[in-house]
């Protein structure tokens, strides 16, 4: 299936929880809602004709900064989807304001997604509810906060042993 | 110069001509600094020359520490661990610029610089350094063995 087919058939099945979808030079991409995110995930994997079976990467972005962008939900978490079977993709993208920011957990569908939450979680600080055990990934139990954050001060300091710099 | 003195004097000079040429390093590598350490360790380059040829995969064996890449504060605890479990006398050489200074890793995972963690004997700066720079700061390092007055 190309792109702009896939994306139609998203759009059929999930029309009222597909906030946008955008096709930029033959990335297709479908913006859902929270709410959806489980049903949409799970329909890309087991539905026959889109067969998404792997889950290439998981990811957040922040919007804090972005031009245009200030007002509107902080954070996306992306997901990019990727099918054996066709050879094609699809990329998933679900908003989350700050104070909320939780999104259901990718792990049932593709075990994979285990590491990549904690990633997120580590460095942004989004929430997974169903996740088995969301523990940092790549920095440490003590570290405080989340680095990849955009008002995480550059320079901020948190050494284990040994004075700050 | 009281003939004890003369002794001792000429036993530092012969302790360590023997220590310089016995270097067993323990290589600690973290980054990409290792390949150049081990461009080093080849045959171009031969740090055996130098009597520094026979890398010791214990703490416990090793004289010199070198550490090769980027350490994060993560990492750091470890690296003392390391440092602290080699036996006196030791020495330290900071290989490339990353465990210099820190390099151009101004972020919040990156220690900057080593010696906030560690005493270090010898800076080797580069990105990554060359041999010759690395063959230098080894010859610095013999110098600063070779010089050390001993305690009986």
């Amino acid at each position: 299936m190309d792109g702009a087919a896939i994306l139609a058939e998203i759009d059929r099945r999930f029309g009222a929880d597909v906030v946008e979808t955008h096709d930029h030079r033959g990335d297709h991409t479908a913006v859902v809602t929270r709410a959806a995110l489980p049903r949409v995930l799970a329909t890309c994997r087991d539905e026959p004709s889109l067969a998404f079976d792997v889950l290439m990467d998981l990811t957040a972005v922040d919007y804090l900064t972005y031009p245009g962008r200030e007002d509107g939900p902080r954070f996306e978490v992306v997901y990019h989807l990727y099918s054996i079977a066709h050879g094609h993709r699809l990329r998933v993208k679900v908003r989350v304001d700050e104070a909320d920011a939780v999104v259901p957990s990718a792990v049932p569908l593709w075990p994979i997604a285990d590491w990549f939450e904690r990633e997120v979680w580590d460095m942004f600080g989004v929430r997974f509810s169903g996740h088995p055990g969301l523990r940092r990934l790549l920095m440490y139990e003590e570290f405080v906060g989340h680095p990849l954050r955009k008002d995480y001060p550059i320079d901020r300091r948190q050494p284990l042993i040994g004075p700050a710099i | 110069m009281g003939v004890g003195s003369f002794f001792t004097s000429k036993l530092d000079e012969a302790i360590g001509w023997a220590r310089k040429y016995s270097i067993f390093q323990y290589p600690f590598v973290t980054a990409c600094c290792g390949m150049e350490y081990m461009a080093v360790a080849c045959s171009h380059y031969d740090i055996d020359r130098f009597g520094a040829g026979l890398p010791r995969f214990s703490p416990r064996q090793a004289d010199v520490l070198f550490v090769v890449g980027t350490i994060s504060h993560k990492m750091a605890p470890v690296l003392k661990r390391v440092y602290d479990q080699m036996t006196e006398p030791k020495w330290v050489v900071a290989f490339g610029v990353c465990t210099c200074t820190g390099g151009f890793y101004n972020n919040y995972a990156t220690v900057q610089g080593i010696d906030t963690i560690i005493p270090v004997d010898i800076y080797i700066p580069g990105c990554p350094p060359r041999p010759e720079s690395v063959l230098d700061g080894l010859m610095k390092l013999q110098d600063k063995i070779a010089a050390q007055v001993q305690r009986y």
